[in-house]
């Protein structure tokens, strides 16, 4: 009888994680996929069965291929230069805003934080012919400033930390303004070692979004020399390889895994700083 | 070493006003208490002070000097916060430093990250970590020093937090009702250690809060706010004995005064007291008597014994409840009971039907 019971309680369990598996193996088939056929040689890759272990490992020389016949390296320290900058520059503009928006008392307010909202909405792809105009017409097309400078100012961040910074008591900057602390110094001081969380999340957004972005940079770059990792990949493709398909998802792994441990090493802090502007 | 000067401070919200026009003069030393119901605005004239909120009109002067358009800085004010407000990601030595640090540091020595190269730095440190040291042994958290405000009970952070504020030497402090997250006991403990820290730096003090028995214990004088008018400023004492209006008779003294209006009274009323004004007595002076020998008749509704004191009370029909005190020893009642009231009236206050205290004719002629 107890034994049934038991049984009894552990099959919902069972079934929700049975459910939560299937979505999750959906959603990693095209890594796995993607990791596969970085792994196998040509000829398996294109041969009429389809199975999911390499017949043959040819991991290195697919590795090594891409490593080789493209400037991986290079992409990946483009990335890394561009989404640093894309962050960093994003902090500068947001943080001040978002705590004007949170803590300061001035006119006009709230006709700004409809504005911030609706700078949300508008999607990237609808500012590209502008964006494309005006770099053009200042004539830093196909360079660094031409994948930052478009990104600098992020709604969406302003949005986030604002929602955070709301948390913060107001008695806590009092204090700190009767301690001393000019306004400046109450963000850099204050303000930010307090929101660590919700930085880490708009961080993630801000990487993730910038890292993995083709549209912006397909548009803005065509020099090699200045690409980020997605679009590298894509340059790669057309000029060198043709169809060995093996280094070209080498290259894919190579990009891609940089952003997953930097994502879990985050996780914790991403799930709290979504989870804290979501209570609000 | 401050006197303020309050002058006629307005401050208004959109369409409510908080402060209508309060002037206080608060004396060089003093221990002054703020006390009223939340939302009175007793909080908003600390912040004033503090220079955190603008006033709509009046001004605030300190030693003869107007600071109105001064930033909180440069007032020299210290304020404890009801939440402490402690910065959490700092250690409590850092909490406490802070203050001297933003005035003795020039702006290149507090530069993030680059500060602690340019020269000086060193030397005003050493100065800074003598004083942080001296004020944490006064408070006894020395041991503390190392730890996050998030790792100290209430009380070791409420010491924190008047420890940053008397760092720096203010000459006025500001205590927005401090010990209102502590629990009773603690309570008391610290009622005792800022009256004692009061006397010791014989600063300027000014209280909020919203407890009568933190005003009565504490203060040189209490100032009564209701509405956004201060209704009366005098010594704890004075407040209780010889109230100024029916509301400030109310909130000071617990179990709180007998109301009775003048129309329930049999007999023993003052004869000066008008027939449409109320009359207050405290309940430790009235006794209770045989059914229909005193001066109001009711029911005994309820009886609490405290020990030392027996609080009765007597339900006296359309007069509503009231409160007197017994001796233990004294004949026990019993719920239900029918008794009345005594009361002499030496002790009676009268109040006109606006709530204003009217007096004898005869002692204002004297």
């Amino acid at each position: 009888m107890s034994k049934l019971s038991s049984i009894s309680r552990k099959v919902p369990q069972i079934l929700r994680h049975g459910i939560l598996a299937c979505t999750g193996l959906f959603a990693l088939l095209p890594f796995i996929w993607m990791v596969s056929l970085s792994l196998k040689p040509q000829e398996d890759i294109f041969a009429a069965d389809f199975h999911l272990w390499p017949s043959q490992f040819s991991g290195v020389e697919n590795y090594t291929a891409a490593f080789v016949s493209a400037p991986m390296l290079h992409f990946l320290a483009n990335g890394i230069f561009v989404c640093a900058a894309i962050f960093l520059v994003q902090l500068i503009v947001c943080v001040p805003c978002a705590y004007a928006l949170a803590k300061l008392r001035f006119c006009g307010k709230d006709t700004l934080f409809a504005a911030v909202l609706v700078g949300i909405l508008i999607p990237p792809q609808a500012l590209a012919i502008p964006h494309f105009i005006m770099l053009y017409l200042f004539g830093i097309l196909n360079t660094y400033a031409s994948l930052i400078v478009p990104w600098m100012i992020s709604a969406f961040g302003i949005f986030l930390l604002r929602q955070f910074f709301r948390s913060i008591p107001d008695e806590t900057l009092q204090a700190a303004r009767l301690d001393g602390l000019g306004e400046f110094e109450i963000i850099w001081r204050i303000m930010l070692p307090m929101s660590t969380p919700a930085i880490a999340a708009f961080g993630i957004f801000s990487v993730v979004a910038h890292w993995n972005d083709l549209f912006w940079p397909l548009i803005a770059v065509r020099d090699q020399e200045i690409s980020t990792p997605a679009l590298g990949i894509l340059l790669f493709r057309d000029d060198e390889t043709g169809q060995s398909l093996g280094p070209l998802m080498a290259g894919s792994v190579i990009i891609v895994t940089p952003l997953l441990l930097a994502f879990l090493a985050a996780q914790r802090r991403f799930i709290d700083g979504m989870a804290s502007t979501a209570a609000k | 070493m401050a006197n303020i000067h309050l002058d006629t401070i307005a401050k208004g919200y959109g369409e409510t006003a908080v402060l209508k026009g309060v002037s206080i003069d608060i004396r060089d030393g003093e221990f002054l208490t703020l006390i009223g119901p939340s939302g009175c605005g007793k909080s908003t004239l600390l912040r004033i002070i503090a220079g955190l909120e603008t006033q709509d009109s009046g001004s605030i002067a300190v030693d003869g000097d107007i600071i109105d358009g001064k930033r909180p800085k440069e007032r020299d004010v210290a304020m404890v916060f009801q939440s402490y407000a402690l910065y959490p990601h700092y250690t409590i030595y850092d909490n406490i430093a802070l203050p001297l640090r933003t005035r003795r540091l020039s702006n290149a020595q507090r530069f993030p990250l680059l500060g602690s190269l340019v020269p000086g730095r060193q030397t005003i440190e050493v100065g800074i970590r003598q004083e942080v040291g001296n004020v944490a042994e006064m408070l006894g958290i020395s041991h503390l020093l190392d730890r996050k405000p998030g790792q100290l009970s209430g009380g070791q952070r409420q010491r924190v937090a008047l420890g940053r504020a008397m760092v720096r030497h203010p000459k006025i402090f500001l205590m927005d009702e401090p010990l209102s997250n502590l629990d009773a006991k603690l309570r008391v403990q610290m009622r005792a250690e800022i009256v004692d820290l009061h006397r010791r730096l014989g600063v300027t003090f000014v209280y909020v809060t919203h407890d009568q028995a933190e005003a009565m214990t504490m203060s040189d004088r209490v100032a009564v706010m209701i509405g956004g008018d201060v209704l009366q400023i005098a010594p704890a004492e004075e407040l209780y004995r010889n109230p100024d209006d029916i509301r400030v008779a109310e909130m000071i003294g617990s179990p709180k005064i007998n109301v009775v209006a003048r129309k329930h009274w049999r007999i023993g009323a003052p004869q000066f007291a008008l027939p449409d004004s109320q009359i207050a007595f405290r309940p430790e002076s009235a006794t209770i008597a045989a059914p229909s020998g005193g001066m109001l008749e009711g029911n005994v509704a309820g009886i609490e014994n405290l020990g030392a004191d027996i609080f009765v009370k007597v339900e006296l029909g359309d007069a509503g409840p009231m409160v007197v005190r017994r001796a233990p020893g004294e004949r026990r009642l019993e719920i239900g009971e029918s008794v009345s009231v005594i009361t002499d009236a030496a002790h009676m206050l009268v109040f006109d039907a606006a709530g204003k205290r009217v007096r004898p004719v005869e002692r204002i002629a004297a």
